[in-house]
């Protein structure tokens, strides 16, 4: 009952904020309202007792990836920053059409019926054990992916 | 866990919630309003809890100051002023909230109320006392660094949103201490459950009590980088650059008046006795204090560590003077991370060496500590002096009339140029 209605809540607070990213026209509210959605997505871990994950997604996306955007918004030229008409409006809708039509067709063929699974209890020692030992070398790729990414950023702006 | 004592027995508050509970569930209630009670009483106990150290800790606070500089401080309203700080909550309820023209007024409105969120949330992790927390995650500690670092998005809405430019000098200040200084908090919050092996707060509490080591002992060099970037969170004085009043008038509050302002103002008082907490449950064993929380209450010990710990953000406020930003960041990139990388490393060696080699606990965490201890204080001196940062010929040496009379004296200009 109480994991039902929390659901809800969640879910209303995850796609009516996401909502508002795409509506709102100042770019400042859109991440506000970014935080949000984020912010919702995390409970609906909780929910799932992923707790890791829920953590996880408060740490780098509300927190760091908020952030990110701040600085991005920061940097932009003033004239640039209401979601204004862009040439790439047309693709975009193509694109989000496409996504529509895939999450629906994944929503129609996936089986919805109650599953009985072992529920994990500790799921961040086990994401820890899976990362170091059978999927250390993505993990690792990543980090030398970040490391690069660092790397061509300090490149790109330091003055001869 | 021990089993559940009666009721009066104040040694751990927890019994008397779980009385309540069972009562609860004697009388027949549904699952769902025991829940909700438990949930509420702990909110509240902290809610209360978080307001009332707030309350006393203002007038502490600026009397504390006040006798480190010399002066006196607040003493009109009541005995010793002590009703001072009720005064000022008056004050600031009555008080016009203004908002500028230019604003945008949904994220005017909205930022100092959010601000305040990430604040109390935190603290529902700390163990009070060995049954008093309200939420004892399992990724405690994770927990910790997420919440804090989400109040600093909402300090970049309020200056955004201010439509001010000192509010935004001080917003994107704030971005970017906080991006360079939570590398290094989650680094040396990092060490702690290294060595403990576990997240959960009430683990690291039971390791400490079981081992008899608080980790302040194994592990000062990743309490004393906890304390530099905490101290940058939540915007204390040395460190306070994003609201620093001879720059940049208020920073990103100045277009914030009344109980707009009293928010931020809470949100920070609250957010530094969460830290306070961090430090005493993550480094100086918590709730216990070798063998005395059997009669004294563990919350007592607990809160009297978490104000020792506040007393200390009081000091260096009373103490040092405020920093440039240039010299904020750099000692966050170039002296304070490189030393933390590496005190994860050993923690990381260390460990390892502790459960390769099997030694006993007698044995290993003395030496540990004292290893830890040594190179520490070698780290932090060898490092400074590396840099350049640390010129121990240009200190000036104490001149006759501060060592005999403990007065203050200024060497003049022309003297000190000889020298």
């Amino acid at each position: 009952m109480g994991a039902v209605a929390a659901f809800w809540v969640l879910s209303t607070i995850t796609v009516g904020s996401a909502l508002a990213v795409a509506l709102v026209r100042d770019l400042v509210r859109a991440v506000v309202a970014l935080v949000g959605s984020f912010l919702g997505v995390a409970g609906l871990f909780v929910l799932l007792s992923a707790d890791f994950l829920a953590v996880a997604q408060v740490l780098i996306y509300a927190g760091a990836i908020s952030v990110l955007m701040v600085f991005v918004i920061a940097l932009t030229p003033r004239g640039a920053r209401d979601n204004s008409e862009t040439a790439m409006r047309w693709p975009a809708l193509a694109l989000a059409g496409a996504m529509t039509g895939l999450m629906t067709t994944v929503a129609l063929v996936a089986h919805w019926g109650p599953q009985v699974k072992e529920g994990l209890t500790e799921t961040a020692a086990a994401i820890g054990e899976a990362l170091l030992s059978r999927y250390v070398l993505p993990f690792e790729v990543a980090s030398v992916v970040l490391l690069a990414a660092m790397l061509g950023a300090i490149v790109l702006v330091r003055e001869e | 866990m021990r089993p559940l004592a009666p009721w009066w027995d104040i040694r751990d508050l927890g019994n008397a919630v779980g009385a309540l509970l069972e009562w609860l569930a004697d009388v027949g209630a549904p699952s769902w309003l025991t829940y909700v009670v438990s949930s509420l009483v702990g909110m509240l106990a902290l809610l209360g809890w978080a307001l009332g150290s707030q309350l006393f800790f203002i007038w502490a606070e600026r009397r504390l100051i006040a006798r480190m500089q010399v002066r006196l401080g607040p003493n009109r309203a009541g005995p010793f002023g002590l009703l001072q700080p009720i005064a000022d909550a008056l004050k600031v309820l009555a008080k016009e909230m203004v908002t500028p023209r230019g604003a945008d007024r949904i994220l005017f409105w909205l930022a100092p109320i959010a601000v305040v969120v990430p604040a109390i949330t935190v603290l529902a992790v700390f163990p009070f006392g060995e049954r008093m927390v309200l939420a004892d995650l399992n990724v405690g500690v994770l927990y910790l660094a997420a919440i804090s670092s989400t109040a600093i998005f909402f300090v970049f809405v309020a200056g955004w949103s201010s439509s001010n430019k000192y509010s935004l000098l001080g917003a994107m200040r704030s971005v970017a201490m906080l991006i360079s200084y939570e590398v290094v908090q989650v680094l040396a919050l990092l060490s702690v459950p290294i060595f403990v092996g576990s997240m959960r707060l009430g683990d690291i509490v039971a390791w400490q009590r079981d081992y008899n080591a608080w980790l302040v002992f194994l592990q000062p060099l990743a309490l004393l980088g906890f304390i530099i970037a905490s101290a940058v969170e939540v915007n204390r004085t040395p460190t306070d650059i994003a609201e620093a009043e001879s720059e940049i008038v208020a920073g990103y509050h100045t277009e914030y008046g009344g109980i707009r302002w009293g928010m931020f103002q809470l949100a920070e008082y609250i957010a530094g006795f969460a830290v306070a907490a961090v430090m005493a449950t993550l480094w100086l064993g918590g709730w216990t204090l070798w063998g005395l929380e059997e009669w004294v209450p563990g919350w007592v010990i607990f809160l009297a560590k978490v104000y020792g710990a506040f007393f200390l953000f009081i000091w260096l406020r009373g103490t040092l003077p405020r920093l440039r930003i240039d010299q904020l960041m750099g000692f966050a990139w170039k002296f304070l991370l490189p030393l933390m990388l590496l005190n994860t490393l050993l923690a990381g060696l260390e460990v390892l060496v502790w459960r390769e080699t099997g030694a006993p606990a007698a044995v290993v965490l003395p030496a540990f500590a004292l290893g830890n201890l040594a190179l520490t204080g070698g780290l932090v001196v060898g490092w400074a002096v590396l840099l350049g940062q640390l010129r121990p010929e240009r200190r000036p040496a104490r001149p006759l009339l501060v060592r005999e009379l403990g007065a203050i004296y200024y060497r003049p200009l022309e003297e000190a140029r000889e020298a």
